[in-house]
């Protein structure tokens, strides 16, 4: 029943029908406008069900650099939910198995779903105790091919996931976003990263050649420069984040950390010219 | 009584936008304007300022014009940089520019760069954003160097360093690694040539070439593709026909060019009377 007066005395809207069983053919193109539409209460057969979302609490940028002997990989601690800062300790990359750490951007419920679906799959090798164990190229497609799945599904992860490993001697770089599109590259930026960090990476390793010839103690001071670029103009980051390095010898999540920014580059000037 | 005498109407007549919405509900196409996508650039060293701009046009995804000059005269002492609609930028700098000319000669003063400002940001606000220019004005005056962003709204900003334009990200974040004040020119060109670089080579909407200007107060350089990091490669092979690769049938030749001589009939002057 609608309690709405004023909805009242209007004659019927052919692409509402509440009590009709086959689809409506007007239908076609209009998306649903509400939630209580989508979640299905009073909605018939005569409308899509849809699960597309939007990201609520959200992660900025994930930063990934390939360097000689390894990987190292920068996300700031904030989980913004809007424009509101509104958890500002958040651990964004996260170690998943010996050599390899996940960075996650987007949706932060997902990521945390993400996580709980990788401790199961890794649970799963160490009980089948079979001498094998999953290594981060192996990860990364079964992650890819979950991204893809829900992707098809029209009911997607809103996240784009950063893989950063090493396995039997070789670096291993990839990004897997929203709608499954795997990419793999010497250096990742998702998010705003992409336009405001890639550049810089991208330059880096071009000047110098290639990753071999990137130290561990450049490719740090690249990406502490681009987390700094990137909190000067990036109006949802943090100047808190943490840095994962991946090695031979394993992985080590910093303690948060943060870096010098300077604000007065402007102080002579006086208003905008009016 | 008056109020009954047809009204002046002053600023943009918007009495078509609610039938263009309409139709736009409808399903019409409007046609895309050519867009200069682009990076540009601007910044105020030791002696003056420093303009970059790349030099791709787009209509869509198609590149419309491969080397265009998006840094624009306004006066001796100011150049602008245009991004968004390449006609908006390119009118609004010649107006703008020949209503500076016309207050130079009225004042008989060097202009100054918050006059352009003004001209630009009053005109700007008044067609409401429905001028797509977005610019960045620089030059040197008597109370020295100054740079501004003009946004296609009519708002400013009064800066050491800007970028605009879609590549402006890609630019800023090579100036928020490397802006120091008081630079010397050559690294100020550098740092300006390596932010446009990044335009082009990280954004679509830019590419081609890299235009420099720098303006200080004594003289103003123009230095048109100062950088060419996208030139075509030398062909590996001929692919021009050999003579003979057409066999040549018949031939014939006619002179289309008619030989006149002239002869005069008599030595009278030409009556003029």
């Amino acid at each position: 029943m609608d309690h709405f007066p004023t909805n009242w005395g209007n004659p019927r809207s052919e692409d509402v029908d509440n009590y009709n069983t086959y689809p409506v053919a007007s239908h076609i193109g209009k998306a649903p406008h509400s939630v209580t539409q989508i979640a299905g209460f009073g909605h018939a057969a005569g409308h899509p069900s849809t699960h597309t979302q939007q990201p609520v609490v959200t992660g900025t940028s994930v930063l990934g650099l390939k360097f000689k002997g390894g990987v190292i990989m920068a996300a700031d601690n904030l989980a913004s939910y809007g424009s509101l800062a509104r958890f500002r300790d958040v651990e964004r990359l996260h170690k998943v198995a010996d050599f390899t750490v996940l960075g996650a951007s987007g949706d932060m419920s997902d990521y945390q779903y993400v996580k709980h679906l990788l401790d199961t799959q890794m649970i799963r090798e160490y009980n089948a105790d079979d001498g094998n164990t999953l290594e981060t190229p192996n990860i990364y497609e079964y992650l890819w091919r979950v991204m893809y799945n829900r992707r098809s599904k029209m009911n997607p992860l809103w996240n784009t996931f950063v893989l950063g490993g090493i396995s039997q001697g070789k670096s291993f770089l990839g990004a897997i976003d929203l709608k499954g599109t795997p990419y793999q590259a010497p250096s990742i930026a998702t998010g705003f990263g992409s336009h405001l960090a890639q550049p810089i990476l991208r330059k880096e390793l071009e000047t110098r050649g290639g990753e071999e010839n990137i130290t561990e103690e450049d490719a740090v001071k690249i990406l502490k420069d681009c987390m700094k670029v990137l909190f000067y103009r990036d109006a949802r980051s943090m100047n808190k984040f943490q840095l994962a390095k991946i090695t031979e010898q394993g992985v080590t999540i910093s303690e948060p950390l943060s870096v010098e920014t300077e604000w007065a580059f402007a102080e002579k000037i006086r208003g905008y010219g009016a | 009584m008056t109020s009954r005498l047809p009204q002046a109407k002053g600023g943009f007549n918007f009495d078509n936008h609610v039938r263009n919405s309409a139709m736009d509900g409808k399903g019409l196409v409007l046609p895309k304007a050519t867009k200069t996508g682009t990076t540009i650039v601007g910044l105020i060293y030791k002696d003056g300022i420093v303009l970059g701009a790349d030099t791709r046009a787009t209509a869509g995804p198609i590149v419309a014009d491969k080397n265009c000059e998006k840094i624009h005269y306004l006066a001796p002492n100011m150049y602008c940089c245009g991004a968004g609609t390449a006609a908006d930028t390119e009118m609004t700098t010649a107006l703008i520019s020949s209503q500076l000319e016309l207050h130079r000669l009225s004042t008989g003063r060097q202009a100054r760069v918050v006059t352009a400002m003004t001209l630009l940001k009053q005109m700007l606000f008044k067609y409401q954003g429905q001028i797509g220019a977005a610019l960045i004005l620089g030059g040197v005056d008597v109370n020295g160097p100054h740079l501004y962003t003009i946004y296609p709204h009519g708002s400013t900003d009064k800066l050491p360093y800007v970028t605009m334009g879609s590549g402006s990200l890609a630019a800023m974040s090579v100036f928020e690694s490397r802006f120091v004040a008081d630079m010397e020119r050559e690294e100020a060109i550098t740092l300006v040539k390596d932010a446009i670089e990044a335009g082009i080579f990280n954004d679509l909407g830019s590419g081609s070439n890299v235009d420099v200007v720098v303006i200080t107060s004594e003289n103003v350089e123009v230095l048109r593709n100062y950088a060419r990091p996208n030139e075509r490669g030398v062909k590996e092979a001929s692919y021009k026909y050999r003579p003979g690769t057409t066999r040549v049938l018949k031939s014939s030749i006619r002179d289309l060019v008619t030989k006149e001589t002239i002869q005069p009939t008599s030595l009278e002057a030409m009556d003029t009377s």
